[in-house]
């Protein structure tokens, strides 16, 4: 479904994305793992036209979307949530969904529509429910970030962009997002790509993953393969920091 | 007909072609970092990772050579720290010194299903039982098939080579389905039976996985009379990961390469130049998925052809047409490599100098012999009967422990092996395969 080919993505002089492919089939949740400054998020921007690659194809659904602005990029099909949540503070979560549909309201129908799909949310996350008069500014960190999910969803993506959902959170709250981020993939079959600092977590429930390291894409596996790999372990998951080079 | 890794070996081109891109970037990028023999080489052309920007930028890289190996003797090439590497196995190199391969735990998991890969499509189930005669040891023949067995759930029966009477007995009273071995075993086996005066229809045996040197169609038509199975060919070099490169299928029409982990190209042997798809010439595999040993570039020295034609098994990885020789003087012998430089480096060692001698191959019923003939000069003539027999010894010794086989050697006169304008030709091959 999607298919990234050589992409080169600038921060003015900094070349942050180095000539990187990947692809996601329909269905699937791929993480990217990397450390701070790898490129991770530049990726995700760059797929969602926020910072446009300067070289190299992003085709979507065999459409090429490099060169479209970022709400083109959402009506076809891909939501970011962005690292930090950011919602919309002043606003109350209801509002803050209905701006995700924002896109879909000009659509014969968009309306109606968005109130199903605030159900749908609704449904994926209780507690939004329970909070919808609320300000977003006032509710908990895994609470905002369930509303940033919500809000995504709102645009009904058919690949989510997630950067770093699990940031800043309690190991509870974190495993409750991954659930409901495995079963967007299970059973409403949204493609994920998920960004995560919390690799082990994220491999748990990827089927593939990509490796970032300064730009640059070092390694393609299963998930199990990069769970079992050395440098992903080292690296990422905590396990011994030695030199690399002792022979 | 059933196939193990439906997704990656019935991929559609265009998404195999996306998938060869990303694994081939990411380990450009691996090398560059982690070998220092590749960064240097990319660093003396100019070339950086970025430059890869299709399958076809490949060529703008240097080839890999057994050479190559040999400088970087024994652990030069990896690109992870010894202590991440499970297993090491080695093959013959060129000189005294073999050449050394690592895996990491994901290589051997990677290796195991490739295996099965072709194992599947000769017909192997979890419900057979598998003969292993490949020797156990560096030669990755028989760890490959092993892992390849018991991933599908198969059950092995790891006998290791030789003692033909009792791989026979096994295979009666164990009711074995699968055998495993070389071609050239297989036939030695069926003439086994025949003097033994077993019908090979009272075995239980279906299935001959065979590999490790080239083998015709007639000696396919033997071994499968013989043995009463059906016999397919699979293909592997131990210095690339060993058998799991590529195998074929029941339409028995060329071995599926498996180009999601091996990405092939065919050059012209003497010019290196990138030959068109369909024609003849050396394969060169870079690999996709290996940690440990990965190889960019190498040459086989193994003299084939790719087929993209669609196959009727349903599997759309390329073809490759059976090896059927090589481009270098490599010879086979009871499936281990052997270069005719290591018998010079034992044979030159033992005199201490230079020597006339001569390589003799020969294959009585299936069983292939190795002899040197060395001509007796006026250093050996010096020496005492006693001392010309520890002499022959000492050649034998070295011989096997260069090389791993077993060769016999003899002395004859001097001027006596036949010499053509002059020269002694190396290696007389008189096996007919």
């Amino acid at each position: 479904m999607l298919r990234i080919k050589n992409i080169n993505t600038f921060y003015g002089q900094v070349h942050a994305i180095k000539n990187i492919s990947l692809h996601l089939a329909e269905g699937e949740i791929v993480t990217l793992i990397g450390a701070n400054g790898a490129g991770k998020t530049t990726l995700l921007n760059s797929l969602s036209g926020i910072v446009p690659p300067k070289t190299g194809q992003i085709l979507f659904n065999e459409t090429e979307i490099n060169h479209l602005a970022p709400h083109k990029i959402v009506r076809m099909g891909v939501s970011q949530v962005p690292e930090g949540r950011q919602v919309f503070k002043p606003l109350s979560v209801e509002d803050n969904l209905e701006l995700g549909a924002y896109l879909n309201y000009g659509i014969k129908g968009g309306k109606a529509q968005a109130k199903k799909d605030m159900e749908m949310v609704y449904e994926l996350f209780p507690i939004l429910r329970q909070r919808r008069k609320q300000l977003a500014g006032t509710l908990s960190g895994g609470e905002q970030q369930m509303l940033a999910i919500g809000r995504a969803l709102m645009a009904k993506p058919r690949l989510l962009l997630l950067d770093e959902p699990s940031m800043g959170l309690a190991p509870m709250i974190v495993q409750e997002i991954l659930k409901v981020i495995a079963n967007l993939s299970r059973e409403k079959k949204t493609t994920i790509l998920l960004v995560e600092q919390n690799a082990r977590a994220a491999l748990k429930i990827a089927h593939r993953g990509y490796v970032l390291e300064t730009g640059r894409l070092i390694l393609e596996g299963t998930a199990d393969e990069l769970l079992e790999n050395k440098d992903v372990q080292r690296a990422y998951l905590g396990r011994d920091k030695k030199e690399i080079w002792e022979r | 007909m059933n196939i193990w890794d439906p997704t990656h070996e019935c991929i559609s081109r265009d998404e195999l072609e996306q998938l060869q891109l990303e694994r081939l970037q990411a380990t450009i990028n691996r090398v560059n970092k982690n070998v220092v023999h590749y960064r240097k080489q990319f660093n003396d052309l100019s070339v950086v990772p970025e430059d890869m920007i299709s399958l076809t930028d490949l060529s703008k890289l240097p080839l890999t050579s057994k050479d190559d190996i040999n400088r970087n003797y024994p652990y030069g090439m990896f690109a992870v720290p010894l202590r991440e590497v499970v297993r090491i196995h080695s093959s013959s190199g060129i000189g005294a010194k073999p050449m050394v391969a690592g895996y990491t735990k994901n290589d051997i998991r990677i290796w195991s299903n490739l295996v099965a890969r072709f194992m599947t499509a000769a017909g192997v189930t979890h419900d057979d039982l598998v003969q292993v005669t490949f020797h156990y040891g560096l030669f990755t023949g028989a760890f490959g098939l092993h892992y390849g067995a018991e991933t599908i759930g198969a059950s092995v029966i790891p006998m290791g080579t030789g003692n033909t009477e009792r791989q026979i007995m096994i295979m009666q009273d164990y009711k074995s389905t699968v055998l495993v071995s070389t071609p050239s075993y297989a036939l030695e086996l069926a003439f086994r039976l025949e003097q033994l005066g077993i019908n090979p229809k009272s075995l239980s045996l279906k299935v001959g996985l065979l590999g490790g040197e080239p083998w015709s169609e007639t000696m396919r038509t033997q071994i499968e009379q013989g043995l009463a199975i059906n016999a397919t060919d699979n293909y592997g070099l131990s210095e690339v990961i060993g058998p799991g490169i590529a195998g074929e299928c029941s339409c028995k029409n060329g071995l599926h390469l498996y180009e999601d982990a091996f990405l092939p190209e065919i050059i012209d042997p003497d010019t290196g130049k990138v030959l068109p798809a369909g024609q003849e010439g050396e394969l060169v595999i870079t690999t996709l998925t290996k940690e440990a040993f990965p190889l960019i570039r190498y040459r086989t020295r193994d003299i084939t052809s790719l087929d993209y034609a669609p196959c009727a098994c349903g599997r759309t990885l390329v073809r490759m047409k059976r090896i059927s020789r090589r481009s270098d003087d490599m010879l086979i012998i009871r499936g281990v490599n052997v270069y005719p430089s290591q018998i010079q480096e034992a044979v030159f060692g033992a005199v201490q100098g230079e020597a006339p001698y001569q390589i003799v191959i020969e294959r009585t019923a299936a069983m292939d012999s190795m002899e040197v003939i060395i001509e007796i000069t006026d250093k050996i003539f010096a020496l005492e009967l006693q001392k010309q027999r520890s002499f022959l010894e000492l050649v034998k010794k070295r011989i096997t422990s260069i090389t791993g086989i077993n060769a016999s050697v003899k002395l004859v006169e001097a001027n006596s092996i036949p010499r053509q304008e002059g020269k002694i030709k190396r290696v007389l091959d008189r096996r007919k395969i």
